[in-house]
Order: C-alpha cells, then structure tokens, then sequence
C-alpha cells in the first residue's frame, strides 16, 4: 500500500487533506500511540482509523458533547445577530466602536463555522436574526425585561428591528460575553474525553474573554477610563438583574450572568473567593475583591438556557 | 502518547511557522506527519520506560499527569507574580503610569499573587520550587513601551507577551489534564488571563485585543494555544539558569 500516494490522491480532491493531518489535529498523535500495539497486518485498520479521525467523527460524538457544542453553537448566534444588528444600525456606534465590534463579530461568525465543522450534520439549524428578539419581549408576548431594552430592536418588529442606544447595547453586549465565557467554562468538563474538541472550546472561551474585556474598555469610557467596570469581573456585580428562569428544569428560579448557578458549589456566584477549598482571602495577600477577580467562575448548561431564552423570539425554539 | 521522546525532530505545534515558509507547507507536511505516522510503527518495539527525558540538562522538569501540569502553571504564575510585583517598584509604575494604568498593574500585580498562592497552596505533593529565580534583564522597568533602539523591552510590551503567552498556555494544557475539576480550574484562571492580555493590547494598540499574532482571525477564530515545550522555551528567556524547566511529558 503506498500511503503517499492515497494521500496524493485524496489532494486532487481535497486541497486540505494535508491540514487534517496536520499534527496539531492530533490524529498522528492518536495513530503513534495505536501503532504502538499494532502488527505489519492491521496496518490498513490504523490506516482507516487515521482517515476516520482525520474527516470528521459526529457519527461517534458523545451525545453530552454534541448538546455542549450546540448550546454554544446557539449563543455564537445569539451573539452574532446582535453584533451584526449593532454594526448595520446607523449612529449607534463610534468608529473606534465600530471596528471593535467589526473584529468581535467576525470572530463569532468564524466560531460559528468552526463549530458547524465538528458537529457537521448533528449541528442545530441557523436561527436566523428573527430568532433572537434583543429586547426581550419574546416577539411582543411580554413586556421588555427592563424598559431601556426596548431600544434593542423596532417596537412594531423586535426581531428585525434597529439598536438605537450606546449604553444599553454596551451593557447587554457585555452580558452576553460573559455568560458565553461562563458557559464555555462550565462545558469544557463535558469535553474532557475529546481533546481536539475541547482544545478548540478553550480556543473559543479565551476568545470570548478577550472580548469581554474590550466591551468593558468602552463601557468605562475608553481604555484610559479609571471608573467601572473593570475588564474582569467584580465582586459587585454580583448578583446583577435578576431574569426569569423560563421554565428551564434544573434552573434557579431567578438567573443573571454573574449569579450563583445551578449547585451553587459548583456553579458559584462571581463574587465567590473559594477556589478548590481554599479561602483566597486569608493568605495575606488577597482581598476579596482581588480574590473574587483573579478567578471567573463557570456556568452549568440549565442556567445558561434560562438566561438566553429571554432574548430568544420564541422561548421553547432555541437554547432546550 | 507521553512517551514521545523530547529529541524528535518535529514538535506537534511550532509557533514559528514563517521559518517554514520558503519550503511548501503541503510537501512538509506529506513527509513530516505522514513520515511521523509510519514512524509510530516502529516505536512498536519501544517499552514503556523510555518516558524520562535527557537529564543533567540542568532544567526543572514540571513532572507527569495532573500534577505536572499544575507544576507548570505554577511556574508561569510564580514568573507573572515575580515580573508585576517589578513592575509596580518599577520607574514607569511609579512615574509616568496613567491612573488607569497604575489600577490596571496594580489589579494584575494581585490576581497573578493569588494565581501564585493558590497553586503553591493546592499542589500537595511534588510541587516544584516556591523560588524560581526570574531573570528580567531583558526588561526596562522605566519604559513604558520599548524604546527606539533599545534591546530592552518596555513594560507593557513585556506584559503582553507574558499574557499572551499565558493564555495560549493553558489553552495547550488542556488536554493534558485528566481531574474535570483541575481543567475547571484552569478554565477559570484562562478567562482572567484573556481579560488581561486584552487590556494590555489596548493600551499599546486601540483595537489590537483580538488579532492574527494571537487568534486565527481568518478561518477558525481560535487563540493559538501552545503545547507546553513550546511555551517553556519563551519562558525559559525569563529564567535564570537553574530555574529554566522543561515539560518532558507534554508533547
């Protein structure tokens, strides 16, 4: 069997084919430990496995993985839309703001494909814009959350409609940021046994908390601004506005991006100061607030379905 | 996995891809990976033990499973923590910062302490050294920026790259870890790290908090994690001799 010469072929068609054996995908990594324990005669089985591994595996994900990688699959468009609404709505954003929030939603866009590509055919459909309703009138069945959410989106059509205020979209921006780094944290765990997946899911967290930081940057007036918010999060921002649960089962009744989630052991809220069993506060070194800072806290699946569904068209279509 | 021996001349992730450039990126990877695939076979004869890395190479080596890794991040802390508490007894700290810049190093200074404290209080056992020696010799703690002409590096350049690296360092860690409850950990310090590293980007660059040196910008929008031997090997730059380490276990 001549390797090379498959995998020259496999080129005529697939110009990547080289990039999927790319180490850094790990499939070599994964074929040098099955060659050790394999004979000359299960070469073409190493062989197969390899190409399995090397072209996609949905038919083997783990349903827990599928179900995490589709949750932030619906908040990378949650987060998309809105980005996407903000840069298309006429006066809302400076021009500094603009190519901010031009390289965040590019970013989320590429989230996006990148998670389409893993999940392939087990990937939820796009929602679309008029999926999402920004001011939380879940299509005009309730009245906006807060009355200033009322800005993000047209009162006749919440769906479609324009962002017309900074400072609320800023502060809703910034939530969204958050819970995606809180949900991407809390399923990383579920990821555990599909390392290439979760490299990736780290690759998108650190992604989503760099932008996070930036959302905060402007919120306080710009990078030199010396008021809140600070770029990570603070002990009072806990526990923030409190949003209805939607019915999620296994939710607390009450949600917010910086509130206690689901087992609040394990899920704390982001002022907690207790990482593992240790205080951080009673090193000498540590305040509560710097405690508090210099661990963000992750997130379970329930709680961030509660949160999302408030900004979803239709509550029982998305984030189940 | 693990038993990858350290001299193997290809490294899973490079983070110097220009040097490979001028040499057709497809033709190096049909040698090397599928070279590296066949080359699995004949580790077939290999046993076990021949794990260890070269050793009187006068490194410390972080040590194998959770624990290692742990050891690994610890060092990274201990050098944040050593550079920051330096940068705050530091002319630009004390001179020129803004004071939004003051309150941002000051806030760094503590959450890389705490990191520090944390992983020196959590790992029980095998932990490696409380004293790894820095060498900052490369940094001029009166710039804020690197100088024109000057070999040293400046403050905020200097924290950048520790940032940057620190996040693509736990990000290449991962996967390493075994214990759910150690990778949430370590997801919860990486999202800190990120917030930092965009900061500091901000104050040198409007705009620059994500960009291609760090995230792919243009086909995956993923940070460019980095296994542990490749972060080591910048880090090493920050070290003394005898505090150099070297993650054997970690390929």
């Amino acid at each position: 069997m001549d390797l090379f010469k498959i995998i020259d072929d496999i080129a005529q068609v697939d110009p990547e084919v080289y990039d999927r054996f790319n180490p850094r995908r790990a499939v070599f990594r994964n074929f040098l430990g099955f060659g050790k324990k394999v004979s000359a005669a299960a070469i073409p089985l190493a062989v197969s496995t390899l190409f399995t591994k090397a072209y996609g595996q949905t038919a083997t994900l783990p349903q827990v993985v599928i179900d995490t990688l589709n949750l932030a699959l619906q908040l990378e468009y949650l987060e998309y839309y809105y980005y996407d609404t903000a840069l298309n709505s006429p006066g809302l954003l400076t021009p500094e703001q603009t190519a901010a929030f031009t390289i965040i939603r590019n970013d989320e866009k590429l989230h996006i494909s990148t998670l389409r590509g893993v999940l392939l055919t087990a990937a939820i459909a796009d929602p679309t814009r008029a999926g999402y309703d920004y001011t939380t009138s879940q299509n005009k069945t309730r009245s906006p959350l807060m009355p200033a959410f009322a800005t993000l989106g047209g009162t006749t059509s919440p769906t479609t409609g324009m962002f017309t205020d900074n400072a609320t979209f800023l502060l809703v921006g910034q939530n969204f940021v958050d819970t995606g780094v809180r949900a991407y944290k809390g399923g990383a765990a579920n990821l555990i046994t599909q390392k290439d997946i979760l490299e990736a899911a780290l690759n998108i967290h650190s992604v989503e908390a760099r932008h996070s930081s930036r959302i905060r940057s402007f919120r306080r007036g710009g990078i030199q601004g010396a008021t809140a918010p600070k770029s990570w999060i603070t002990p009072d921002e806990t526990p923030g506005a409190l949003l209805p649960n939607n019915g999620v089962a296994g939710a607390p009744a009450m949600v917010s991006p910086y509130a206690a989630g689901a087992d609040a052991t394990k899920y704390p809220a982001e002022n907690n100061t207790t990482q593992a069993g240790l205080a951080l506060t009673t090193s000498g070194i540590a305040s509560s607030t710097a405690g508090a800072e210099a661990f963000d806290e992750p997130l379970d699946a329930a709680t961030v379905k509660a949160i999302a569904k408030n900004f979803a068209a239709n509550p029982t279509a998305l984030f189940n | 996995m693990s038993s990858f021996p350290p001299s193997h001349p290809v490294a899973p992730e490079t983070d110097a891809p220009t040097l490979l450039a001028p040499v057709a990126r497809r033709s190096f990877l049909r040698y090397s990976s599928a070279g590296l695939a066949l080359g699995g076979l004949y580790l077939a004869g290999c046993s076990k033990d021949d794990t260890t890395g070269p050793s009187g190479s006068g490194l410390i080596d972080v040590g194998t499973g959770d624990t290692g890794i742990l050891n690994y991040a610890y060092a990274l802390e201990q050098l944040e923590a050593a550079f920051y508490t330096q940068v705050v007894a530091g002319a630009y700290y004390t001179g020129t910062a803004s004071a939004a810049e003051k309150a941002i190093f000051s806030d760094l200074k503590d959450h890389e302490i705490i990191h520090r404290e944390f992983f020196k209080a959590a790992i029980a056992t095998g932990r490696i050294t409380d004293a790894l020696m820095p060498d900052f010799s490369g940094i001029d703690f009166a710039q804020r920026t690197t100088a024109a002409g000057s070999a040293k590096m400046g403050v905020l350049n200097a924290a950048m790259a520790f940032e940057d690296l620190g996040v693509a360092a736990y990000n290449g860690a991962g996967r390493f870890i075994s214990n759910v409850d150690y990778l949430t950990l370590a997801g919860k310090i990486v999202s800190v790290e990120a917030r930092h590293a965009a900061v500091i980007r901000e104050l040198m660059t409007t705009n620059t908090f994500v960009a291609s040196d760090v995230v792919d910008t243009t086909t995956t929008g993923l940070e460019k994690s980095k296994r542990p031997q490749v972060v080591l090997a910048t880090a090493n730059n920050f070290l003394m001799a005898g505090s150099k380490l070297s993650a054997n276990n970690f390929a």
